[in-house]
């Protein structure tokens, strides 16, 4: 079981539990929902290639008080898709669980067209939106059923890379205590960061729902006012939630992410994500650099 | 004698009209006068009919006869467009009793009242969903992922009607109509401002396929 199939297999479960569910998709991932589409035709739909149309069903059976989860690649779902997205959920003001899979590195190999790594930046535009990286099987299996249990738009990247443990809260968990700098890992990148930080006098946090962003929670364990942001998405794209928890204290802030150029290379999602410097070498450096400022 | 004339001038200012609020007129009096299964009273129901106007520009016609069958103050009207008023130049869901989709961006409300005529159909529902959609609107590709899967899907709870004033740029004569039959819809052409064949042709439903009627007005009315 991977994240992927678990999405598969947990949204199977809830469209077989809940008749208020429906589960559009547009081709990508048919290979997991025979079963259960063979099952409750009327609720699992494919709507063919036609992915501005699979987001604007989702919202039209909101619109009956249907909860959707719409799905396809992240590249395709958010960012080829997103003026319905904008309008057909958020305008309207219905609620759904858009779940895009690949996230910025899975389809390395694939190139740029199936890469997102824009995709949190863009959903983060959206008023009252909820953003969530589930980085184990067990966290999309959490985190799907409350999403699709909860009202609101609810955004899941469910991508290849993984965590080693599983947290089951929403709010920054405390992996590790220290009195220095404090590490907020954002999704899957948590192991690579507390490698990273292995031996180092630095908190380090870790969230799987990044938005809205547990504020309290990085003030509550605050030391000194350094703060790094490690997210496998666009550097930068959690930056300004920090500064807002942050914006009465002088604080530096170093955040790490995929970068803006475009790479226009193929590999592995390991080479993508060492060429962000998001691998726990990358982490390393970044770190050193910064934290040797401080003091 | 109705009253909508004197409701838009309460907009407009005069008794002569901008083209795109004039063209569906008719189409939407039709459509609440007579045909669709929905009042003031039943428009928070599940069983109620739906009209989705997709074509959000100029509401003018849309806000007179929304506010003639009592789904608002008439006294909402003369403030239109100003930062107090909930009706927009675009109509917005939250904001305006009986109005079923914000629209604005054409090429959204086909898409959406696919999606409705599906949920309408998992719940058992039997209520149907109008569209209201612009020649020109159909330029937008959005439409055709729409008209495909709904003929595809059989979703005979879902009519739409074009009011067509012929202003879309490299139009061909007779494509609209051809275009949703080839894709298998039920298809009728009429006179877009004679209200007794609107009624006949929107309220007919054919079983097992949606339909479309083409509503012909005075060139770019």
């Amino acid at each position: 079981m991977n994240p992927r199939t678990q999405f598969a297999r947990t949204a199977g479960d809830v469209v077989e539990t809940d008749p208020s569910v429906a589960l559009v998709y547009a081709e990508i991932s048919g290979q997991f929902f025979g079963e259960v589409e063979a099952r409750h035709p009327d609720r699992v739909i494919n709507v063919g290639i036609r992915e501005q149309l699979l987001v604007n069903v989702g919202a039209g059976l909101a619109l009956t008080g249907m909860r959707p989860i719409v799905h396809t690649f992240g590249s395709f779902l958010v960012e080829r898709a997103f003026e319905q997205v904008k309008l057909g959920f958020g305008h309207q003001d219905v609620g759904g669980v858009l779940v895009g899979s690949g996230g910025s590195f899975d389809s390395a190999s694939a190139g740029r067209t199936h890469q997102v790594p824009g995709d949190v930046a863009l959903m983060d535009t959206l008023p009252g939106v909820h953003i969530h990286a589930p980085s184990t099987v067990a966290e999309v299996d959490t985190i799907l059923r409350r999403s699709v249990a909860g009202s609101g738009l609810h955004y899941l990247r469910v991508v290849g890379q993984t965590n080693s443990t599983s947290h089951t809260d929403p709010g920054l968990h405390v992996v590790r205590r220290g009195a220095g700098a404090t590490v907020i890992a954002l999704g899957p990148v948590l192991d690579a960061t507390l490698a990273a930080t292995e031996g180092l006098d630095v908190t380090v946090l870790y969230a799987h729902s990044v938005r809205p962003f547990d504020n309290r929670g990085l003030r509550a364990v605050l030391a000194t006012p350094d703060v790094v942001l490690v997210e496998p998405w666009l550097a930068g794209t959690s930056a300004h939630v920090v500064g807002d928890a942050l914006r009465d204290l002088p604080h530096r802030l170093l955040a790490l992410g995929v970068g803006r150029q475009e790479l226009r290379r193929y590999g592995t999602p390991a080479d993508h994500i060492a060429a962000h410097g998001l691998d726990a070498a990358g982490i390393q450096r970044s770190l050193d650099g910064f934290l040797s400022v401080a003091a | 004698m109705s009253e909508i004339p004197r409701l838009m001038s309460l907009m407009t200012g005069d008794e002569k009209h901008s083209s795109a609020a004039t063209s569906t007129l008719d189409v939407i009096r039709v459509l609440y006068e007579r045909v669709l299964d929905v009042s003031p009273e039943t428009i928070g129901g599940e069983r109620r009919d739906r009209f989705y106007l997709s074509k959000g520009h100029g509401p003018m016609a849309y806000y007179a006869v929304l506010a003639d069958r009592g789904f608002f103050p008439e006294s909402w009207l003369a403030e239109w467009g100003t930062f107090e008023s909930p009706l927009g130049f675009h109509p917005d869901r939250n904001l305006v009793p009986g109005v079923e989709i914000s629209s604005g961006s054409l090429g959204h409300g086909l898409p959406l009242a696919v999606g409705t005529a599906l949920g309408l159909r998992a719940q058992g529902i039997g209520s149907r969903v109008v569209v209201l959609v612009g020649d020109a609107e159909l330029d937008e590709g959005s439409n055709h992922e729409a008209l495909e899967l709904a003929a595809a899907l059989s979703l005979d709870a879902l009519t739409v009607v074009v009011v067509d004033n012929r202003s879309s740029s490299y139009a061909v004569p007779g494509r609209i109509a051809d275009r949703f039959a080839a894709e298998g819809w039920h298809t009728v052409s009429v006179d877009g401002r004679d209200h007794d064949a609107l009624e006949k042709a929107l309220s007919h439903r054919p079983v097992g396929q949606p339909n479309v009627v083409v509503a012909h007005v005075e060139e770019k009315s």
